[in-house]
C-alpha cells in the first residue's frame, strides 16, 4: 500500500467519526486580506504563545511565597541576605537553573513586546475604522483584553518580590486606598491586613498564572472566532467589496507565512533576551517597604499611568474625620476609568454621530475619516504627554532638564497639546484630501518641462493608473445629519438639545474636501 | 649558579650590578622612607598651609572671601574640614564651572599637591573632618559587599538609584552617579554632605559600615552585565524603549516584508 493511500485510510477513518472533512475542505480555503498592519494582531497573539510556553518554564522553579529566607546562592552581592523565598527563587532562576535567565528575559520582553502589539494592533484598528459594525463586539473584547494585559503585566512585574516590584505594589495599595469609603477595607481584603504582610505573592501569583491567562485564552479565542466568523476587513481597492474578501487561502498561502512569522517573532523575543538585559532583579535587591530607588518607574504600559499621578497637584479635602486623595483618586483611577469607558464605547459613539447603522468591510483610509483620525491624534498626543512625565526623573538627568520645569511643561502639556493635535490633525487629513482631489484630476506631476512653441513652460502630468484613482474616490463621502430642532408644524421636538449637540457633532464629523466625481472627470477631459 | 657566573667578566656586568644595587638603595629608601612622610614637621606643615592660602587667595577668594568666611554667593568653609575640600577639589567639582545648579563632578583643576596645600589651609581655620588616610580605607579587608548593599539601598538608593547611577533631584539638582568614584571620595561625601546631600556621621553610619558601602559599590562597579547589555541599570524606561524601537520596530519590517507581493 503507498503512503498516500494508507494516509488516505486514516484521515477517512477521522472523517467518518467526526465529519471533519467539510469542515476542514470549506475552513482550509478560507481567505484573508493581506497588508503588513493585518500582521500585528498575529505578533501580539504569538507573543502570548511565547509567554505561556516562557512562563511554564519558569514556575517550575518559582516558589510564590513570602516565608523569610537567608540567600546562600550564586551572586555573592546578596549572601546572607534576608529575604523572601519568592525573590531567592527568582535569583536561582537567574543564576542557577540552566537556561534560566535567557528565559526568565524572553518572558519580559515578550511581555513588553505583547503589550506595544496589542497597542499597535489597536491603533490600526481605530484608524481604519474597522470597529464599525458588526465589529464593535470585538472592539470591546480587545479593550477588555488590553486592560487585562495591562494588569497581567503589572502581576508579572511585581512577582519577583525585588525592590522594584515592592515598589510597585505600593503604589498599587496607594491608588486602593483612595477610593472613598471603601478603599482601606478594599486594600485590608487585598493584603490580608496592613500592607505589606505574607499574603499578596501567593495571591497575585495565582491570579497571574492561573486565572488571567484563562481569561485571555478564553477572549483571545472569541476574538478569533469572531475575526473568523465575521471575516477580515480590507482596505480598499478594485475588486473588492463590502461582499468579498479578496487575498489568500489558509491554506497553503495564508498558514505558511503566519507559522513562519510565529517564528520569526520567537526568534526577535530570544535575540532582544539573549542582547539586552531586563528587569535585573539582583541588582535591585530584596523589597522592604523601608527602601526606595530613584527613578523607580512601571513597564512602559503603565508609564502613562505614573506620569498623570506624577503630574498631579497635591489636592487633599477632608470629610467628616475623613481624607480624599484627589491627587491619586483623579489621575489613578478617574482618569483611566474614563479613558477606558469612552475608548470601549467609542465604535457606539461614532455611530451615534454618523447616523451609520450599515455593515462596513472595507476599512477607511484614516485621512477619509478627518475626525476620528484626529481623535486619535488627541488620545496619542495625550498618552505621550503623561508618558514623558512618567520618565520626568530620567530625562531630567539624563538632557540636563529641571524636573520641575518637565512637571510643570507636562502639566500644561497635557491639557494644550492634545486639543492642538486634533486640529492640525484634522487639518492635516482634508489637505491630504485635497491632494488625493489634485492627483486624479490633473495626475502625477512628472518633473519634465516642456517648452511650448508660444514660448510658454509647462510641467508635464501623468493620469494615475485606474487602480489607484480607484482607490483614491471609491470613499463614500456621507453628508452630516439634519436634525432640525422643530418639525414640520414649527413645534419644538423632543430631545431638542440632544439633537443640537448631535447635529453639530454630525456636521464637524462630515468636513471634507469633495472627492472627485464623474463629473468633475469629463468637465477636465473636455478642455 | 653557574650559568649566570659565566657572564662575570662580561663587560655589560658591571653597569648591571650598578642598576640593580641602585634600585635596591633607592627602593629601600622610599619604603623607609614612606612610613615617616605622614609625620610632617611643624615646619613642613605651616609651609603647606601658607602654600595653601596662596592658592586660595588665587582661586577660591573671589567666592569664599579673602579669609573663607563666605559672602552671599559661596559658603563659610570655616569649620568644613580637609575631607571637604579633598572632597570638592578633589573631583573637580570645585571651582565651580557653572553656579546655576550645582557643582558637577569634572576633570580636577588643582593637582594632589595644591588639594593637599588647599585642605591644610582650610582644614587650619577650624577643626573638621579628616581627610581619611588610606589605613581607615581598607574596605576590601573590612568591608562586607552582603551589608554594604543593605545599607546602600536603605540609605542611598533613594536618590543615587538601586545601582548607584544617580537619579534626579528637585529644580534641576541631581545625585551624580557614584560609579567609578575613589574610595576615599565616597566616604568624604558620607562624613561631610556635599551639595545637597546629608551628611551620614559616624553615628549613623559606622566607619566600617562605611567601608562595606564603598565595597558594594566597588563591587556593582566590576560586576559585568550578566543579562547581556545593561541599557544604563536605570530601569523600565529604556527597557521600555528597547521593545518598541528595536522589538515592535524589526517585527514591523518583518510583516511589511511578509505582506509584499512577490513580483
Amino acid at each position: 500500500m503507498t503512503v498516500e493511500a494508507k494516509l488516505g485510510q486514516v484521515a477517512n477513518y477521522v472523517d467518518e467519526r467526526t465529519g471533519a472533512a467539510a469542515f476542514l475542505k470549506k475552513s482550509l480555503k478560507k481567505v484573508f486580506p493581506d497588508h503588513w498592519s493585518f500582521l500585528l494582531g498575529e505578533v501580539a497573539l504569538y507573543s502570548f504563545v511565547i509567554l505561556l510556553l516562557s512562563g511554564t518554564f519558569l514556575t517550575f522553579w518559582f516558589d510564590p511565597s513570602m516565608r523569610e529566607v537567608v540567600y546562600e546562592g550564586a551572586y555573592q552581592p546578596l549572601e546572607g541576605v534576608k529575604m523572601s523565598a519568592a525573590y531567592a527563587s527568582a535569583l536561582h532562576i537567574s543564576f542557577e537553573v540552566r537556561g534560566g535567565l535567557l528565559m526568565r528575559q524572553i518572558h519580559h520582553w515578550a511581555a513588553l513586546i505583547f503589550m506595544a502589539a496589542i497597542v499597535a494592533h489597536l491603533l490600526r484598528v481605530f484608524f481604519t475604522g474597522a470597529f464599525r459594525k458588526p465589529r464593535e463586539g470585538n472592539w470591546i473584547i480587545g479593550v477588555g483584553l488590553l486592560t487585562l494585559g495591562i494588569v497581567e503585566g503589572f502581576l508579572g512585574y511585581s512577582l519577583p518580590d525585588d525592590l522594584l516590584s515592592g515598589t510597585g505594589i505600593r503604589i498599587a495599595e496607594a491608588i486602593i486606598q483612595a477610593i472613598p469609603v471603601v478603599g482601606s477595607y478594599l486594600s485590608y481584603f487585598a493584603f490580608g491586613g496592613v500592607f505589606p504582610g505574607e499574603l499578596f505573592i501567593p495571591r497575585i501569583y495565582i491570579v497571574h498564572v492561573l486565572l488571567l491567562p484563562g481569561a485571555f485564552l478564553a477572549l483571545i479565542t472569541v476574538h478569533l472566532m469572531l475575526v473568523w466568523y465575521q471575516k477580515h476587513t480590507q482596505y480598499p481597492g478594485p475588486g473588492r467589496t463590502e461582499k468579498n474578501v479578496v487575498g489568500y487561502q489558509l491554506m497553503p498561502m495564508y498558514m505558511a507565512k503566519a507559522g513562519g512569522f510565529f517564528f520569526i517573532v520567537f526568534g526577535v523575543t530570544a535575540f532582544l533576551a539573549a542582547v539586552a538585559s531586563i528587569n535585573p532583579i539582583w541588582l535591585y535587591g530584596p523589597y522592604t517597604p523601608a527602601q526606595i530607588s530613584a527613578g523607580s518607574q512601571p513597564d512602559w504600559y503603565m508609564g502613562w499611568l505614573d506620569g498623570l499621578v506624577r503630574m498631579a497637584p497635591p489636592i487633599e479635602t477632608y470629610f467628616f474625620g475623613y481624607t480624599v486623595s484627589w491627587n491619586i483618586l483623579i489621575p489613578g483611577l478617574i482618569i483611566p476609568g474614563i479613558l477606558f469607558t469612552g475608548m470601549a464605547l467609542y465604535p457606539f459613539i461614532e455611530s451615534w454621530i454618523t447616523g451609520d447603522k450599515r455593515e462596513h468591510h472595507l476599512l477607511d483610509r484614516p485621512r477619509n475619516a478627518p475626525n476620528r483620525t484626529a481623535l486619535g491624534a488627541m488620545s496619542l498626543t495625550f498618552m505621550m504627554v503623561t508618558l514623558i512625565n512618567g520618565g520626568n526623573d530620567l530625562i531630567a538627568t539624563h538632557f540636563d532638564l529641571s524636573i520641575n520645569q518637565i512637571m510643570w511643561g507636562t502639566r500644561f502639556g497635557v491639557l494644550i497639546l492634545p486639543p492642538l493635535a486634533f486640529i492640525i490633525t484634522k487639518r492635516l487629513c482634508l489637505s491630504l484630501q485635497r491632494a488625493d482631489r489634485e492627483l486624479v484630476l490633473h495626475g502625477r506631476e512628472t518633473g519634465r518641462l516642456l517648452r511650448m512653441p508660444s514660448g510658454e513652460f509647462v510641467e508635464v502630468h501623468e493620469p494615475i493608473s485606474p487602480e489607484k484613482a480607484f482607490i483614491l474616490t471609491s470613499h463614500e463621502q456621507m453628508p452630516a445629519l439634519d436634525l432640525p430642532a422643530v418639525d414640520a408644524r414649527g413645534v419644538k421636538r423632543a430631545g431638542a438639545l440632544k439633537n443640537k449637540l448631535r447635529a453639530r457633532l454630525s456636521k464637524a464629523n462630515a468636513e471634507a474636501v469633495p472627492k472627485v466625481s464623474v463629473e468633475d472627470l469629463k468637465e477636465i477631459e473636455n478642455h | 649558579m653557574k650559568r649566570i657566573s659565566r657572564f662575570r667578566r662580561h663587560k655589560a656586568a658591571a653597569p648591571l650590578l650598578l642598576i640593580f644595587a641602585l634600585l635596591g638603595i633607592g627602593g629601600t629608601f622610599s619604603v623607609a622612607s614612606a612610613t615617616t612622610a605622614n609625620e610632617m614637621s611643624a615646619v613642613e606643615r605651616s609651609t603647606l598651609i601658607e602654600e595653601g592660602r596662596q592658592i586660595f587667595l588665587k582661586g577660591c577668594s573671589s567666592c569664599h572671601g579673602l579669609n573663607a568666611e563666605g559672602v552671599s554667593v559661596a559658603p563659610s568653609l570655616i569649620g568644613v574640614g580637609a575631607a571637604s575640600v579633598d572632597f570638592q577639589v578633589g573631583t573637580g567639582r570645585m571651582p565651580m564651572a557653572d553656579m546655576s545648579t550645582q557643582a558637577m563632578r569634572k576633570a580636577p583643576v588643582y593637582n594632589d599637591e595644591e588639594v593637599a596645600a588647599l585642605a591644610a589651609y582650610v582644614a587650619s581655620l577650624a577643626p573638621g573632618p579628616e581627610i581619611p588616610g588610606m589605613e581607615l580605607l581598607n574596605f576590601e579587608r573590612d568591608g562586607s559587599t552582603a551589608e554594604g548593599g543593605e545599607l546602600f539601598r536603605n540609605n542611598c538608593a533613594m536618590c543615587h538609584n538601586f545601582a548607584g547611577q544617580g537619579g534626579a533631584l528637585t529644580q534641576g539638582k541631581y545625585a551624580p552617579t557614584v560609579m567609578g568614584v575613589l574610595p576615599k571620595h565616597i566616604y568624604e561625601a558620607m562624613v561631610t554632605g556635599p551639595q545637597a546631600m546629608p551628611v551620614f556621621n559616624d553615628k549613623t553610619i559606622t566607619p566600617e559600615e562605611k567601608l562595606s558601602i564603598i565595597k558594594w559599590i566597588k563591587s556593582a562597579e566590576a560586576e559585568p552585565n550578566l543579562g547581556g547589555a545593561s541599557l544604563g541599570r536605570v530601569g523600565p524606561v529604556t527597557e521600555g524603549l528597547l521593545a518598541w524601537t528595536l522589538g515592535l520596530g524589526l517585527l514591523i519590517g518583518v510583516a511589511v516584508w511578509l505582506a509584499t507581493k512577490a513580483k
